[in-house]
């Protein structure tokens, strides 16, 4: 067995395989790989294979297996049940550890010395889309949708999301897109520069594959050098987004909006 | 531009098609939620499919209380 075959793992909610400078994370937590703490220790256990990585890596793509889609966003249940089994202050210790844990893997996913690909479809929402634009390049199948809901809960995105979208696309763009929270398809995503890549139902694995074999063809130490100069992490805007969710989670409103999510027997609870 | 009815009858036909239900059995004012058995994220993979055959952009937040096809195809309409 090779060392690269040795870090291969099959994982509870995502699991990984190297072959030929080539690392294919593939997510698979049902209903829709919802990020809760399984989720977090799985990505943990994962980024450690990143730092650094025992082989040159030209890419890395991250996909997910389930038909509805990329990811739905953080998992509200496990946030508002374990917020509502602690004493107040306890709980929003507990955000902030989570909130620095997911930063801390994100920003290694964001700054991985190899080209990463986000191949998308389906729903793409709040930490599924912060997963996504921690990734170099966005490959979404004619399915993809959008979204940062967050507000509808009385938060914003806390896993890195705005001044990750900030460093990609237009003030404007990311005003309209977290004051309303409302969803968008690939179209849009591709006219505001989000997505590099749109295709058809089913084909993004298939692009991303095909565009890491291309990323293959260059010199590794300087497609690293040139995407440390190009893609800045912005570390300061990370750290203050914190603050602000933890300061939010705090307010009655959250946990008022968590519980009507959770609780909702309504046929639309993903609809604003 | 297409008329009101056909927008109606193309999104009744889409979402047959793309839900696998016989065309016959939807109405346009049926409550699509119930009569296609789908959820909140089957609607907005609905919406995907309306936004990209008729080439619009539909916020979803104009879509809160919509639950039947006649209402949803007057939302598209005034779009085109």
């Amino acid at each position: 067995m090779s060392t690269q075959q040795a870090l291969n793992r099959k994982g509870e909610t995502m699991s990984w395989e190297f072959r030929d400078g080539l690392i294919e994370l593939v997510l698979h937590r049902t209903p829709c790989n919802e990020i809760g703490s399984r989720s977090l220790s799985d990505l943990e256990l994962f980024c450690r294979t990143l730092e650094p990585p025992t082989q040159p890596v030209h890419a890395l793509i991250v996909y997910s297996e389930l038909k509805c889609g990329f990811c739905a966003g953080a998992d509200l249940r496990e946030l508002y049940e374990g917020s509502q089994s602690m004493e107040a202050e306890d709980a929003a210790k507990g955000v902030r550890d989570f909130l620095e844990r997911i930063h801390r893997v994100l920003n290694l996913i964001d700054a991985a010395p190899m080209t990463t690909i986000a191949a998308v479809h389906g729903v793409t929402f709040g930490g599924g889309l912060e997963l996504a634009l921690a990734c170099d390049l966005i490959i979404a199948d004619k399915t993809a949708r959008f979204a940062f809901p967050e507000l509808r809960l009385g938060l914003i995105p806390g896993f890195g999301g705005i001044p990750r979208l900030k460093r990609d696309v237009g003030n404007s763009v990311v005003r309209d897109l977290l004051l309303t929270g409302r969803s968008f398809n690939t179209t849009k995503a591709q006219q505001i520069g989000l997505v590099s890549q749109v295709v058809a139902e089913g084909e993004a694995l298939r692009a991303a594959r095909s565009t890491a074999a291309q990323l293959a063809k260059f010199d590794h130490q300087t497609a690293v050098t040139a995407k440390r100069f190009i893609k800045p992490i912005p570390q300061e805007e990370l750290k203050q987004e914190i603050e602000i969710f933890c300061e939010l989670f705090s307010r009655p409103a959250v946990q008022a909006g968590l519980k009507k999510f959770v609780e909702s027997k309504d046929a639309q609870p993903y609809l604003p | 531009m297409p008329t009101a009815e056909k927008t109606l009858d193309e999104i009744l036909t889409l979402a047959a098609a793309h839900f696998k239900v016989p065309r016959e059995k939807l109405s346009p004012d049926d409550d699509f939620f119930k009569t296609l058995g789908i959820d909140s994220l089957q609607a907005l993979d609905l919406l995907t499919k309306l936004e990209n055959h008729f080439r619009v952009e539909l916020p979803d937040y104009e879509l809160q209380g919509v639950s039947d096809f006649r209402t949803l195809a007057s939302k598209i309409q005034v779009r085109l």
